[in-house]
């Protein structure tokens, strides 16, 4: 099913009809909201190919191709990949030698603890859901309150006892500490998600596996999970953009060998007393969006069902 | 042997008592329907027998064994749910192929079972679609299919027609019937229609409240309700349940006053036992003949709304003091609204029942 999907229908372009039911002035119009929302981002692409001098120049320089002449010359820069490249490497000191910056290092711990975390906080949350869902235990739903309780509190405010625990146990700087409180943060998320995508499920079906002769286990494997892939999908991309951009437990709880992106960028623009280098930024971010950004595209399909599950009676 | 049996069977969910005391035997070969209004406790038997529900007190015992503690898996039952529960992520022919996977058979062996069981009900040609993909229609036999391709030691079907069309539910009604009939297992079926029931079943058990009102064959509940519910549940047009004072019985005759009006019908012997007092008598509304207004011992009333059915005539008439009896007359009897009626009713028709709402009768 999914290999007949082709890329433009992929990304919304659906073959059928072409424009949808709404007509061109309507599309036209969410085009243009749309194209609104992602110029900020689409600034920050440009900043990140434009050669470093121009990064602030006024009047700031828009495009990197005049669009057949519609752009004025002075608004059109020439892209280059520079920047890209001292997001890794760069000279750190006047007349110094290129030096490695570690970023691959913080890329690397940034996809492994978002990932790690993600991932653990779905398989344990999902069990843990199924459980909420068909097994419901006295004061059900104060339980389920109580889970979400822990992310209530904004994170300032039990940063400061989470580090002295870190501190206590040995757990400041390790991948394994990280990882653990990114999965207990998106725990809560992950039950409360996968068991209301649990709670639509007919349960008829799962009686019926039961007569044909499964076990509890086979009829959560065999039945229901195929059921809520697409819950999966959307419960892991909006775990993973929540973890991935997460910057202040980063900031105090990883040391310099578990660092991720957003910590590490942070440090990148703000050290060494010569400003902010803003084409540097723009690219340690361009960079940084693409691992999110190919994981939602490549989940799209099962996402959209996923955020609108509910709204239609199947 | 294919038998179900249970006894004494309650299902107690808190304070609420689903079923109570429900006695059932069905035997080898015999389609039993449940029937009763929704809420009635029918379905909840039904998911004791399967095992889906666990019985509060009581014994089930399916193929003369004690089922209680054995999960559903391990009765070796089929079961048929109102909805279908198709398996959404399995084609129509792992559907059906689901219950065998289970048993350890070969692919050959396997497919060789699903083709049979898909040629009994026309599914060879939509095996490769998804449920989602197939009409309503198909879909029943998709469920009924998953069910008949195993060797259970019993059927269950829980509503199995609710879902389709008036069309699509006589078809049906037919070919399961014909299906069940080469199987000869036990059979529980579970409705809310009373035509359903009286089509298919052998014998049917009414239920009302989680207690089983009167089990007979489709004949018995409809010639001889045993009490008021079942008399005014089963029949269409329903049956006119007219309350009145008894006020003795001599000759085979019993003196009755509907409101102020005093008639001599003949009933079943047995209410000569009863005392004088209130009871309400049951006539169906196609057991009434209109009669000329000099006949003796009639009830009267007048006719408010008609209503042509075809082949007959429904006519709602009201007695002096605003009892509603409906009465059926045949198309050639022309009645006009707001004429008066003198309505004699046939005596081996008309049911007594005493003033606690059982039937007398011999």
């Amino acid at each position: 099913m999914a290999s007949s999907v082709s890329f433009w229908e992929r990304i919304g372009f659906r073959s059928a009809g072409g424009v949808g039911d709404a007509g061109w002035g309507r599309t036209l119009v969410v085009a243009l909201v749309s194209f609104i929302y992602f110029l900020p981002v689409l600034f920050i692409i440009f900043t990140a190919i434009k050669p470093q001098a121009l990064a602030l120049s006024v009047p700031p320089t828009l495009s990197p191709t005049s669009l057949f002449g519609l752009i004025p010359e002075q608004f059109v820069f020439t892209p280059t990949l520079e920047n890209f490249g001292s997001v890794f490497s760069r000279i750190m000191t006047v007349g110094g030698q290129p030096e490695a910056t570690g970023f691959d290092r913080y890329f690397f711990n940034s996809i492994v603890i978002a990932s790690a975390s993600v991932l653990l906080a779905l398989v344990i949350g999902t069990l843990a859901a199924y459980g909420f869902s068909r097994y419901p235990l006295k004061g059900n739903d104060t339980y389920l309150f109580i889970i979400l309780t822990t992310r209530m509190l904004p994170a300032i405010v039990v940063i400061i006892p989470v580090i002295l625990m870190f501190r206590a146990v040995g757990l400041s700087g390790s991948y394994f500490g990280i990882i653990m409180l990114y999965t207990a943060f998106n725990l809560a998320f992950t039950i409360w998600m996968m068991k209301s995508f649990f709670d639509e499920l007919a349960p008829d079906v799962e009686d019926a596996a039961r007569i044909d002769g499964s076990s509890e286990v086979k009829v959560f494997f065999k039945i229901c999970l195929p059921q809520v892939i697409a819950g999966l999908a959307a419960t892991f991309v909006f775990g993973l953009i929540l973890t991935w951009n997460e910057f202040l437990f980063a900031l105090l709880l990883t040391g310099p060998d578990t660092r991720t992106v957003p910590v590490a960028m942070n440090q990148a623009v703000s050290s060494g007393g010569r400003g902010t280098d803003w084409t540097l930024l723009a690219a340690i971010e361009t960079l940084f969006l693409i691992p999110v950004f190919l994981v939602t595209f490549f989940l799209q399909e099962h996402l959209l069902r996923g955020v609108t599950f509910g709204t239609v009676r199947k | 042997m294919s038998t179900i049996e249970i006894r004494k069977i309650t299902k107690t969910f808190g304070d609420f008592t689903a079923v109570r005391d429900a006695d059932l035997t069905v035997s080898a070969g015999e389609v039993v329907c449940l029937l009763g209004p929704s809420g009635c406790g029918k379905t909840t038997t039904l998911r004791m027998i399967a095992g889906l529900e666990r019985a509060t007190a009581g014994d089930v015992i399916i193929a003369g064994q004690r089922m209680n503690d054995l999960p559903p898996e391990k009765r070796n039952i089929a079961m048929v749910f109102q909805f279908y529960a198709l398996y959404p992520a399995l084609t129509v022919g792992g559907n059906i192929a689901m219950p065998l996977h289970y048993e350890g058979l070969g692919s050959a062996e396997t497919a060789a079972r699903v083709n049979k069981v898909a040629d009994i009900l026309h599914l060879r040609e939509v095996l490769d679609r998804l449920p989602g993909q197939i009409s309503e229609g198909e879909k029943q036999r998709v469920a009924v299919a998953r069910a008949i391709v195993r060797d259970p030691n019993c059927f269950l079907f829980d509503e199995p027609l609710s879902r389709l069309d008036v069309e699509l539910r006589h078809s049906m009604r037919g070919q399961i019937k014909g299906v069940l009939s080469n199987l000869s297992k036990a059979t529980v079926i579970v409705t809310h229609d009373q035509l359903e029931a009286l089509t298919m079943a052998d014998r049917i058990a009414i239920m009302r409240d989680g207690l089983i009102e009167q089990v007979g064959t489709p004949h018995d509940v409809f010639a001889k309700p045993a009490n008021v519910f079942v008399a005014s549940f089963i029949g269409t047009p329903q049956m006119n349940l007219i309350e009145a004072q008894f006020k003795g019985y001599s000759n085979g005759k019993a003196k009755v006053a509907f409101d102020e009006q005093d008639v001599d019908l003949t009933v079943n012997p047995a209410v000569a036992s009863l005392k004088p007092g209130k009871l309400t008598v049951g006539i169906r509304p196609r057991a009434f003949s209109v009669v000329p207004s000099d006949t003796r011992d009639t009830i009267d009333a007048v006719a408010e709304l008609i209503e042509p059915m075809g082949a007959e005539t429904l006519i709602h008439a009201r007695t002096k003091t605003g009892s509603d009896i409906r009465v059926v007359v045949p198309r050639d009897k022309r009645v006009k609204t707001g004429e008066a009626l003198h309505l004699v009713p046939d005596p081996a028709q008309t049911h007594v029942f005493a003033d606690d709402g059982r039937a007398v009768r011999a």
